[in-house]
């Protein structure tokens, strides 16, 4: 009754190519986006920040990447954790050696720098396909991880092998570090990571969008139609990968503060990144935030009631975690494969015929 | 013989026995993959249940103490001496069995007809589960495994290849794990009766018929959830047998389950459809990653055999996508 598209009469070319053409859709947008900008900040408070918040952006833009290639372009990687190691190293790089630089430039800079090296291994995508590329992609993490751990010009030469971030302003406020505001750095994330998922909502509506969807949906088809396999799955390796080094950067630089990459940059984290895209639902936008508020929340949520709740020892709410999130993944798969977002479009159809089912 | 030459051999020798236990849990990803389509992840995690399985029963443990313990307060802790090693393995054997059976029943039965990488994540999922589940059945602690095996430098084998160098050369002998030549038995012992069993066996022959083409063995009535249990079963033994060997060699602990990491590009190397790929394709990444370390390794900072095997792979890849043993991959629009 109140979610339709009848009646809402468009009158202008530009109205009836805008990024959320429903005018509901539209009104939801901005009522999360001012609550998230002009509400969030004045609650905020170094919990919520750090173990809830923070994680959610950093995860959300990893997995806006990954979506990008795995759900758009149906080339699954498995390097996440090493491109994003790649970010947070460019990142540490820059700050040391431009300390004058604006923060935004240098996690862009940081993803410039990504996109390059998820091009070069994205190479081999051109000639392996499926699960053959899946296991060749793990080749990228491996090495990258190994590399920033041997090479001592990645980390400056630190006795401890390990990147600290160096303090730094936003216009005369500590963004990074220890003596940095919980608001400034939520809205420095939250900028970054609305900003970008609106231009990678609209790049998958354009030309280059449509070129990763043929080569994911079928690629000889797609060659044999006219769209360049060469540039399709390049330019879905390079993008993909400049949101995930854009993720690494922001992780090391704003959430963690520090960073090396055996832990921090480990398989498990290319896991964790699939997992949130494939409960999210692989090939939405929505999906992407879905998946990463799910798998950053439940643990925290977990660990609350388990901990803080019954008191357990905390090894054995790991172990219990682990097998709550093994289950919930598998039950997930099971009931639906197509993800969360799919259950809100489910809903949306619903909604569309509300009142009147048939 | 000079002592380099020497040396150098002892690097290939060790690289074909690491190479051997690779295999030993690559096995058990072409079995699955090939009766099912299914990518097992779990494989590794399935090797380091099986092996705390296995120690639990050896020592008596008492499943689920530390669960129970937390949540009744109580101290229990082991029920007795614990079992003999062979009981102990046909007990495990029997775990195994009823895991698959509660896998296909639970999970596998509801996944018909979805995408592989919903599989692949499925079974990514599983090994969390399962990871969760072992630790809560046996404790997280490192265990040490005793079947029986002997372990330690082969002293027949280091005084025969002393003999081997130039006089007045300083060369004490190859050194070779005891532990190393009995899994290389092992895995031989384990291929012969995987390809005598899917070739001589009624059974056999019906999961040779479901990898060929699952409706077409549905047609003649075979049926597939009988075979899937099988399948996990026999990849459950597997999983037993590498569990075993690793566990001897380095302890039982979480680190076991990553050999699954391992066995990844020995797989993709190999192709996933063939046993001999699995077998050939751990030989050449083990003696790979073991001659690469031995002679650059040392140049670039060490630890070259995090990333060479899979850096390997992928160099084979280039040449033959579908892995030297793979089936030739068609694709038709």
């Amino acid at each position: 009754m109140f979610y339709r598209e009848a009646g809402d009469f468009k009158t202008s070319y530009s109205s009836d190519q805008q990024t959320f053409p429903i005018r509901l859709d539209r009104h939801m947008v901005w009522g999360i986006l001012a609550i998230a900008f002009f509400v969030v900040p004045f609650f905020i408070n170094d919990y919520w920040e750090k173990s809830v918040l923070l994680p959610f952006l950093v995860w959300a833009m990893a997995a806006l990447g990954l979506n990008i290639l795995t759900g758009f372009c149906g080339q699954v990687s498995l390097g996440s954790g090493g491109f994003m190691a790649v970010g947070a190293y460019a990142c540490y790089k820059l700050m040391v050696a431009f300390p004058w630089m604006n923060m935004f430039i240098v996690v862009i800079l940081a993803g410039l720098i990504t996109a390059v090296v998820g091009m070069i291994f994205g190479l081999p995508s051109l000639r392996i396909k499926g699960f053959y590329l899946a296991v060749a992609t793990l080749a990228s993490q491996f090495f990258l991880v190994w590399l920033f751990n041997k090479v001592p010009w990645f980390y400056n030469n630190s006795a401890s092998g390990m990147i600290v971030a160096p303090e730094r302003t936003f216009f005369g406020i500590p963004l990074t570090g220890a003596e940095s505001p919980s608001w400034i750095t939520y809205l420095f994330c939250l900028t970054l990571v609305v900003v970008f998922a609106f231009i990678a909502h609209n790049l998958i509506r354009g030309r280059i969008g449509r070129s990763w969807m043929a080569i994911r949906d079928m690629d000889i088809a797609a060659e044999i139609i006219g769209v360049p396999p060469l540039k399709a799955k390049l330019s879905a390796f390079a993008i993909s990968s400049f949101y995930i080094g854009m993720s690494g950067a922001m992780m090391f630089a704003i959430y963690l503060g520090t960073a090396e990459p055996t832990e921090a940059f480990g398989i498990s984290k290319s896991f964790l990144v699939l997992f949130m895209i494939i409960i999210g639902g692989l090939g939405s936008i929505l999906g992407s935030f879905l998946g990463a508020a799910f798998l950053t929340l439940m643990p925290v949520l977990l660990k609350n009631v388990m901990v803080n709740g019954f008191g357990w020892p905390a090894d054995l709410a790991a172990h219990i975690e682990l097998l709550l999130i093994g289950a919930l993944i598998m039950f997930f798969l099971i009931v639906e494969p197509h993800g969360l977002a799919q259950l809100w479009r489910v809903t949306k159809e619903k909604l569309r015929l509300w009142p009147f089912p048939h | 013989m000079s002592p380099d030459l020497l040396n150098v051999l002892e690097v290939i020798l060790n690289g074909l026995m690491a190479g051997i236990m690779y295999s030993l849990v690559a096995l058990g990803f072409v079995l699955i993959y090939k009766a099912s389509g299914i990518f097992n992840y779990a494989q590794g995690v399935m090797a380091l249940f099986a092996a705390l399985t296995l120690v639990g029963f050896q020592t008596g443990q008492i499943p689920f103490a530390h669960v129970i313990n937390a949540a009744l307060g109580t101290h229990l802790d082991t029920w007795g001496p614990g079992l003999p090693t062979l009981l102990a393995i046909i007990l495990t054997m029997g775990v195994m069995v009823l895991f698959a059976y509660v896998l296909e029943r639970f999970v596998l039965r509801h996944m018909v007809n979805q995408a592989p990488i919903i599989l692949f994540m499925t079974t990514i999922g599983l090994a969390y589960f399962m990871e969760g589940f072992g630790d809560l059945m046996w404790g997280a602690d490192v265990k040490t495994m005793d079947v029986g095996l002997p372990s330690g430098g082969s002293t027949w084998l280091e005084s025969i290849t002393a003999g081997w160098a130039a006089e007045g050369s300083n060369y004490r002998g190859m050194y070779i794990d005891v532990l190393d030549l009995w899994a290389a038995g092992v895995a031989i012992v384990l291929v012969i009766t995987l390809t005598l069993f899917s070739q001589y066996t009624k059974t056999g022959r019906a999961l040779r018929a479901v990898a060929d083409d699952h409706q077409a063995a549905l047609t003649v009535g075979i049926s597939l959830r009988t075979i899937w249990i099988i399948v996990w079963s026999i990849a459950g033994f597997v999983a037993l047998v590498a569990g075993i060997m690793w566990g001897a060699k380095s302890g039982v602990q979480f680190s076991l389950s990553l050999i699954a990491l391992k066995a990844l590009p020995v797989l993709i190397l190999g192709g996933f459809t063939s046993i001999p790929g699995a077998i050939v394709g751990g030989l050449i990444i083990g003696v790979g990653e073991k001659l690469f370390e031995y002679f650059i390794g040392g140049m670039i900072g060490g630890a070259t055999e995090n990333w060479f095997a899979y850096v390997l792979a992928l160099f084979f890849l280039m040449f033959r996508p579908q892995g030297l043993f793979g089936e030739r991959i068609i694709e038709r629009v």
